[in-house]
C-alpha cells in the first residue's frame, strides 16, 4: 500500500505541451508512471511522445482514458482555472505544481472545491510519489518534478512544504537502504490544498507506512496543528525538521508562504510544538533520516 | 512588493476610503505650496511624514541631528523648515538598520484633531484560507501586543470569498469598536471600501493603524484612515499595472534587485558565510545549518530548480559583492538537474571573479560523480563537502581559522 497514488494510479498531465510539463511528462514516463493522457487547448487529437493522446478538456481526457489523477503545469494566470476544470471533471487527485499562483486565485478555487471529493495538493509543490519496486525504483507512480531515482521503495512516509527539503530527506533514507512508502510535497504557497495533519492522518491509516518525516518552515501554523493531532492521536514514530530559524522576521524566504509576521510561524514555536507532541526534533537538516530511524530502532 | 503610505492613501482614495487630504512632495517648494493649501482651506495643524519603507518613523533621527521623521506644523514656516530637514536626508529608525534611508518623498497632510484610535486590518487567515477584517479598540498600539494581552479587544470577521464581504459584516465592526449615528455610518462604508481595496488590489495585508475620529475645522466628528499601510501578493502583480509602477527601488537592496534580474531569489544578511544552494526550502536550512555549526549566513540565495551556467555565474558575482564575506557554501541537490553542468557553472564563475576566499561545495544528486570530477580536476582549491553537515562544519571552519 501507499497513500494517494499507487504504481497503477492513471494520471494525465494539463499543460503537457509546455516545456515543463513535457520534460517532466517524458521523466514521470521514463520512471515508468502510468501517463495517459494530456491536456493543451487547442492540440486535442495530438500525440505526445508519439505515444500519450493530447485533450482540448479535462473532462475529454477522463472520458477517453479513465484518469484519476491530473498533475497541473499550467502558467500562473490560468492554473486556477485549470485546478477547477480538472475538479469539475471528477479527478480524484490534482496535483498542482505551478508556482506563483496569486493567492486571491487559490483563496476562491479552495472555496469552490469545498464540498467537492476532489483533493488537491499544492500548489507550488514538487508532487508526489510511490516508488516502485525496480531498479531506482522504477515503475512507481512519479506525479511533479521530483527525482524518481533516489527513492526505494519501503515504509517511511516523507511530508513536506519544500521541494529541495524532500529530496534531501528521501536521498538519505535511501543512501541508508531505508526505503519510502509515498513522498508528498504540499507546497511552499500560504493558501495550499492538502495540510501537513491532512497527510499526517492518511500516513498514520495505511499499514504500510510504520514511521514518518515531516518537514516544515516558518509560517502560518499547519506545523503546529498537525504537532497536535499527533500528540493526540499518533500512533507511529514522526520526526521532523523545520527550516527557517535563522530567517529575518517579515521577509519571504523565497517561498510565498515562508514568511514570519507579528511573531507568528517562527522556527522556535514549530521545533516547541514538535517536543511537546514527542516528535524527534533532527538538530540540523543532515539528521533527518538518523532522528527517525533512531527511534525506530 | 510594498508601498509608501501616501501610495496606500491614493488606493484606498479610489475605494471610496476616507483618508486625509494632502499630497506628496518630493521638493520644499511643492511641500511650502500643498501646506498652503490646507492652511487656507481652514486647517489649524498639518503633518509632514517621511516616505520610507520602514516603521518607526516618528521616532526616527536624521543623520544630520534632526528628529523625527513625522512633525506637526502649526505654521507654514515650521512646515517648510520640517521638508527641509527631510528631503534629501537621510532617517535611521528602529526598522531601517543603522544606515538609515534617504528620504525621496514626504507627505504633506492635514492632521485634524484625534478624538478617539482604532485598529483596522484585512489580511488572509491561514488557518482557513479565508479574508479577516480584525479591527481593535487599542488603535495607534502594535496589534501583536494588544492580541497578546487583550485577545478579547481583537473583533474579527471571516468573509467568505464565494460571496465577499457583506455589509452587515462592517456594521458588526462598527458597532464593536462602539460607534453611533453618523460616525457609524461612516466606518461601515470606510470598512467596506478598505476590503475592498484589499480583494480588487490582490494585496497581502490593508493595515489602518490607527484608524480614528477627527474633529474637522467645522467642528463636525469624521473618520478616517491617520495611518495606512498596504503590501501586496507580488505573484498578482502582472495583472496591476498601475501598482507595479508604484514600485520604489531605492527602497530595495541593490543587491537584491541585481539578483532579481537573473531570477535568482537573493536576501542580504549580516553573517560571513555566504551561499548558493537550489531551492528555498534547502536554501533556508543551510542557513541554518550554518549557524547550527557556529557561523553566521551572509545571505538567503535560492538559484531555483533548474540553475543555469549564467544564473551560478550572476549569483556568484552577487554573493562576492557583499564585503562580509569571508566563505562561499554551495550546497546543490541536483535531482533533476545535472551536477556536472553546476560544476562547471562554478568552475566558470571562480576562474572569471578570481575567487581568493575559501569555497566548499556540497553536490549531492543526478550525474554527481562527474560534477566531483570536473571540481576535482579544476585545479581550483575546492574544499569538498560529503554531506551537508560535513560541508557546513568545513565552511564554518574555514573562517574562524
Amino acid at each position: 500500500m501507499s497513500i494517494l497514488v499507487k504504481a497503477d494510479t492513471k494520471v494525465l498531465v494539463q499543460g503537457i505541451t509546455g516545456s515543463f510539463g513535457a520534460r517532466h511528462a517524458q521523466l514521470s514516463l521514463a520512471y515508468g508512471s502510468q501517463i495517459v493522457a494530456g491536456v493543451t487547448p487547442g492540440k486535442g487529437g495530438q500525440l505526445f511522445e508519439n505515444k500519450v493522446p493530447i485533450f482540448d478538456t479535462v473532462a475529454e481526457a477522463v472520458k477517453q482514458t479513465g484518469a484519476t489523477a491530473s498533475a497541473v503545469f499550467v502558467p500562473p494566470p490560468f492554473a486556477a482555472d485549470a485546478i477547477l476544470e480538472a475538479v469539475d471533471a471528477g479527478v480524484e487527485l490534482v496535483v498542482a505544481i505551478t508556482e506563483g499562483i496569486p493567492v486571491i486565485d487559490m483563496v476562491r478555487v479552495k472555496r469552490a472545491m469545498e464540498g467537492r471529493s476532489t483533493r488537491l495538493i499544492g500548489p507550488n509543490c514538487p508532487g508526489i510519489v510511490t516508488p516502485g519496486t525496480g531498479k531506482d525504483s522504477h515503475g512507481g507512480c512519479r506525479i511533479g518534478i521530483a527525482p524518481g531515482y533516489i527513492h526505494k521503495k519501503g515504509n517511511i512516509g516523507v511530508v513536506s512544504r519544500s521541494g529541495t527539503l524532500t529530496y534531501e530527506a528521501v536521498f538519505q533514507l535511501t543512501s541508508r537502504g531505508v526505503g519510502q512508502s509515498t513522498c508528498v510535497g504540499i507546497g511552499g504557497d500560504p493558501v495550499n490544498g492538502t495540510s501537513h495533519l491532512d497527510v499526517i492522518k492518511l500516513f498514520m491509516a495505511d499499514p504500510e507506512t510504520h514511521g514518518i518525516i515531516m518537514i516544515g518552515e516558518i509560517g502560518g501554523a499547519a506545523e503546529e496543528e498537525a504537532a497536535e493531532w499527533i500528540a493526540k492521536h499518533g500512533t507511529k514514530p514522526v520526526a521532523g525538521f523545520i527550516a527557517g530559524a535563522t530567517a529575518p522576521p517579515g521577509r519571504r524566504m523565497g517561498h510565498a508562504g515562508a514568511i514570519v509576521s507579528g511573531g507568528k510561524g517562527t522556527a522556535a514555536a514549530k521545533f516547541e510544538a514538535f517536543r511537546a507532541a514527542g516528535i524527534g526534533v533532527a538538530a540540523t537538516p543532515s539528521e533527518m533520516a538518523d532522528t527517525l530511524l533512531k527511534m525506530m530502532k | 512588493m510594498n508601498i509608501h503610505e501616501y501610495q496606500a492613501k491614493q488606493l484606498l482614495r479610489q475605494y471610496g476610503v476616507a483618508v486625509p487630504s494632502g499630497e506628496a512632495c518630493k521638493t520644499v517648494a511643492e511641500a511650502r505650496a500643498s501646506a498652503e493649501k490646507l492652511f487656507a482651506a481652514g486647517h489649524k495643524l498639518i503633518v509632514i511624514k517621511s516616505q520610507i519603507h520602514a516603521g518607526g518613523r516618528g521616532k526616527g533621527t536624521f543623520t544630520h541631528g534632526f528628529q523625527g521623521g513625522v512633525k506637526l506644523a502649526k505654521t507654514l514656516e515650521d512646515a517648510v523648515n520640517f521638508a527641509e530637514n527631510m528631503l534629501g536626508k537621510t532617517l535611521v529608525t528602529k526598522q531601517t538598520g543603522p544606515d538609515g534611508r534617504v528620504v525621496q518623498t514626504i507627505l504633506v497632510a492635514a492632521a485634524e484633531k484625534i478624538k478617539r484610535e482604532f485598529y483596522l486590518a484585512v489580511l488572509l487567515d491561514r488557518a482557513n484560507s479565508r479574508p479577516l477584517l480584525m479591527a481593535s479598540t487599542e488603535g495607534g498600539m502594535d496589534i501583536e501586543e494588544v492580541a497578546e494581552k487583550h485577545p478579547d479587544k481583537i473583533l474579527k470577521e471571516w468573509v467568505d470569498p464565494a460571496v465577499g464581504i457583506q455589509p452587515f459584516q462592517a456594521r458588526k465592526i462598527a458597532a464593536g469598536l462602539g460607534l453611533k449615528g453618523d460616525v457609524f455610518n461612516a466606518a461601515v462604508k470606510l470598512i467596506l471600501g478598505v476590503y475592498k481595496t484589499w480583494w480588487e488590489c490582490d494585496a497581502s495585508m490593508v493595515e489602518i493603524n490607527p484608524l480614528a475620529i477627527v474633529e474637522t475645522p467645522d467642528g463636525k466628528e469624521s473618520i478616517t484612515c491617520v495611518d495606512a499601510k498596504i503590501g501586496l501578493d507580488d505573484n498578482a502583480l502582472y495583472r496591476h499595472k498601475d501598482i507595479l509602477e508604484m514600485r520604489d527601488l531605492a527602497e530595495e537592496s541593490p543587491l537584491e534587485i541585481e539578483a532579481s534580474k537573473f531570477a535568482l531569489n537573493y536576501i542580504k544578511l549580516d553573517g560571513s558565510i555566504a551561499c548558493l544552494v537550489n531551492g528555498a526550502g534547502l536554501a533556508m536550512s543551510t542557513m541554518d545549518i550554518i549557524q547550527h555549526y557556529g557561523g553566521m549566513p551572509a545571505n538567503f540565495l535560492d538559484v531555483g530548480g533548474g540553475a543555469s551556467k549564467d544564473q551560478v555565474s550572476a549569483a556568484f558575482k552577487i554573493i562576492l559583492s557583499d564585503p562580509n564575506v569571508k566563505a562561499i557554501f554551495v550546497n546543490i541537490f541536483g535531482g533533476i538537474m545535472d551536477c556536472n553542468v553546476i560544476a562547471t557553472g562554478i568552475v566558470e564563475a571562480v576562474r572569471e571573479t578570481g575567487l581568493k576566499l575559501p569555497l566548499v561545495v556540497r553536490l549531492e544528486g543526478n550525474n554527481v560523480a562527474a560534477g566531483k570530477a570536473t571540481l576535482a580536476s579544476s585545479g581550483l582549491t575546492i574544499i569538498s563537502g560529503d554531506t551537508m553537515a560535513d560541508a557546513a562544519l568545513k565552511v564554518v571552519k574555514s573562517v574562524q581559522a
